[in-house]
């Protein structure tokens, strides 16, 4: 990605603008790097962070978002996912200062497979950043309810009930949900009553200015609930969340960059690594969307954040792998 | 208490069923398969189910066949049937309806797929 491409004004010096972050949101799916500096995330494309040498303060965190792999995929819309996540991964790798950290926000895997799961792994060792943080996708969960998904990415934290769990990181709490188990007829994404009581208790003894980054794989406002693109019960969760200064929510599931500020909450979601899928509404059913080749990877990509302490405005911005 | 027999067909299979109904459909006999069996299938495109309701008697079989490049489910709202494994590109699962009643399902994927099995006596 060009960064002529898409910052056409500049108001806030952040290096972003409406009328590029709307280009951003046509390329769906990339990777974008989330910062922590002094109590603000702001986010960064990897071509900016490249060009401008990246320089962090000690307190600043930096972490990359990378979601819908879908490993195991082959399809027209890209017959070879495996290739175009090892190319994210890449990506990362030539960052000159690598991320702390990487979130997957699910869909490793298209089918569930023991083999998908193996091989998501084995391309991963080839990644700079080790430390990796996930939360599962339906496509990850398919036809054991997440034991063997549970078995393999939840060993460095303290998982509960299906696998959620929180951490914390340079002062900002981090919270994994999962909305993709136990899904009833006729309905959204959903977070139970067990892990939302579960989060109500995990929010209760922090200080209002803790900054708060929650992750799941459906997003947690409803993006078009026709499609399914929604979570049922994410009100109350983000009743819970209203009392912070400052929130980001960041999801996967629909392949595309879409954003949503409400209050202090920001919502992000991110770009596949596998396929795109069409806008809300604009075609027969949100199923991979077939581009031609030469834009496939236009269309894919990782988001990237940096968190700044002292900063109170969060932009965000995704990088494709074209 | 109603019971199906559940079970996942293989891709070849599916093959000779696609040709059987190119041939029967020629024949402007789509109602009636092999040894005079009724055929009852219901495909999973673009996210449904079609047809959404299914009429069949006791005793016949019901195909689910997914046409989508994304996997779909087959599972029971009230948990009367077996429910599918995660049905791949133009994989299928068969079901033998028994007990007449109005059974509601849908796929655990995606839920707001939803679909209806009325089983006649």
């Amino acid at each position: 990605m060009n960064e002529h491409n898409h910052i056409l004004h500049d108001h806030e010096h952040d290096d972003i603008d409406r009328r590029g972050f709307l280009k951003c949101m046509a390329w769906a799916g990339t990777g974008v790097l989330w910062t922590v500096s002094g109590g603000v995330l702001i986010s960064r494309t990897l071509a900016q962070i490249a060009k401008a040498g990246a320089v962090l303060a000690p307190t600043d965190l930096s972490f990359l978002q990378i979601s819908d792999s879908h490993i195991g995929f082959s399809k027209d819309a890209n017959k070879d996912v495996t290739e175009t996540f090892r190319i994210a991964l890449d990506r990362i790798n030539a960052m000159p200062t690598p991320p702390s950290f990487l979130i997957h926000t699910g869909d490793i895997t298209q089918l569930s497979k023991p083999e998908e799961f193996d091989t998501f792994d084995q391309v991963l060792q080839g990644c700079r950043t080790k430390d990796v943080f996930y939360v599962p996708g339906e496509h990850d969960v398919l036809n054991d309810g997440g034991k063997l998904y549970r078995d393999r990415y939840l060993k460095k934290v303290e998982a509960k009930g299906s696998g959620w769990y929180s951490f914390n990181k340079n002062g900002v709490h981090f919270i994994g949900l999962v909305n993709v188990l136990n899904l009833e007829a006729g309905g959204l994404g959903q977070l139970g009553d067990e892990q939302l009581e579960w989060l109500e208790a995990d929010l209760k003894g922090l200080r209002a200015e803790t900054p708060i980054v929650v992750f799941a794989h459906i997003p947690l406002w409803t993006v078009y609930p026709q499609w399914g693109w929604g979570t049922s019960d994410s009100e109350r969760a983000l009743g819970f969340l209203k009392r912070f200064g400052s929130v980001t929510v960041l999801n996967g599931h629909i392949h595309q960059v879409l954003q949503k500020v409400e209050g202090n909450i920001t919502f992000h979601t991110a770009m596949s690594t596998g396929f795109p899928q069409p806008a809300p509404g604009t075609a027969p059913s949100p199923g991979p969307m077939k581009v031609p080749a030469e834009k496939l990877r236009s269309m894919l990509g990782l988001t990237s954040v940096l968190y700044k302490q002292g900063n109170s405005s969060l932009a965000v911005v995704d990088s494709n792998l074209s | 208490m109603i019971t199906f027999i559940g079970k996942n067909q293989k891709t070849i299979l599916l093959t000779i069923l696609i040709i059987l109904n190119a041939i029967l459909a020629v024949r402007g006999d789509d109602a009636v398969g092999i040894g005079g069996e009724k055929k009852n299938t219901i495909e999973i495109r673009d996210f449904m189910f079609s047809p959404p309701t299914l009429t069949v008697r006791a005793g016949e079989k019901i195909t689910w066949i997914n046409r989508d490049d994304e996997p779909h489910t087959v599972v029971s709202v009230g948990k009367n049937f077996q429910k599918s494994s995660a049905l791949d590109t133009d994989q299928e699962f068969t079901i033998t309806a028994v007990a007449p009643g109005t059974y509601e399902y849908f796929c655990s994927v995606h839920p707001k797929m939803t679909g209806t099995i009325v089983v006649l006596q």
